[in-house]
């Protein structure tokens, strides 16, 4: 996996439905295009949520993963 | 926008159709703009709690959500500690049955003199869900409109001042009615 240069990371676990992508889209708006924002979230929905949140903003889903019960989604803000 | 300028055979600029049409495909979809709208007529939890969900993530989304706040919806837009005095024994009466604000709602069904909600409260927490008042807090951050509507503030005894901050100016049914027309999806929750 490339090592990406990441603005910021925001700690979604825990969270439920809408708050990991409520969190992230105020955090993306803070930062200026480009920047690249990693978000943990723990909500197994947020797997399809992210995919269409980033359709819907476009915003880029550069990377995700899964390790553990921890998903990691890696966006580039438009 | 740019467009092309051409002649026309009696010397008259006339606007090049294809720079027109080029430009509005180049809008598509990277910068068109998105609309919902929500109709919020009840001020208890099982509708509010939905509203403020759909409303946050829309305007998360990139969506811009209004939500028209009417009837017993403006309840929980009144702000903290206030009791509504009324003009009227009828109008404190009803704030006496239904204490206004975000934090005092009840469940349409299985309310149970409050056990309901209270064991919805327990389980929110125990599932770490977001509860309305965090919702309403993300939603206006985020842009969310709140309209609320003028004969409701009325009839309940709801003055300006004793709304939450952030609310529109109030408006009527043609509003609603403009608004959930022209959006891409109106719902009345």
């Amino acid at each position: 996996m490339a090592t990406l240069e990441i603005t910021t990371t925001v700690d979604a676990k825990g969270l439920s439905c809408p708050m990991p992508i409520v969190r992230t889209a105020q955090t993306v708006k803070t930062l200026p295009p480009g920047a690249l924002v990693e978000v943990l979230a723990t909500d197994p929905g947020s797997v399809k949520d992210f995919a269409a949140w980033s359709r819907s903003t476009g915003h880029e889903l550069v990377e995700q993963s899964v390790d553990g019960p921890v998903y990691r989604f890696v966006i580039r803000r438009k | 926008m740019t467009t092309e300028m051409l002649d026309s055979p009696v010397g008259v600029p006339l606007e090049n159709p294809f720079a027109a049409a080029l430009a509005e495909r180049e809008l598509e979809p990277e910068t068109r703009t998105r609309e919902l709208v929500i109709v919020n007529w009840s001020g208890e939890l099982d509708r509010i709690w939905p509203t403020l969900i759909l409303a946050s993530t829309a305007a998360a989304s990139g969506v811009q959500c209004k939500v028209f706040v009417t009837f017993w919806g403006l309840l929980p837009f009144v702000r903290d500690g206030v009791r509504l005095t009324g003009e009227n024994w009828m109008q404190r009466m009803l704030s006496f049955m239904q204490q206004p604000g975000i934090d005092h709602l009840k469940l349409s069904k299985m309310n149970f003199f409050g056990m309901g909600p209270w064991m919805i409260g327990k389980l929110r927490k125990q599932y770490n869900v977001a509860s309305p008042r965090e919702l309403l807090d993300a939603a206006t951050a985020l842009g969310v409109e709140f309209i609320p509507c003028q004969m409701s503030m009325d009839m309940f005894g709801i003055k300006r001042e004793d709304l939450i901050d952030g609310m529109s100016e109030p408006a009527g049914a043609a509003t609603a009615i403009e608004i959930m027309t022209e959006a891409n999806a109106s719902l009345f929750i």
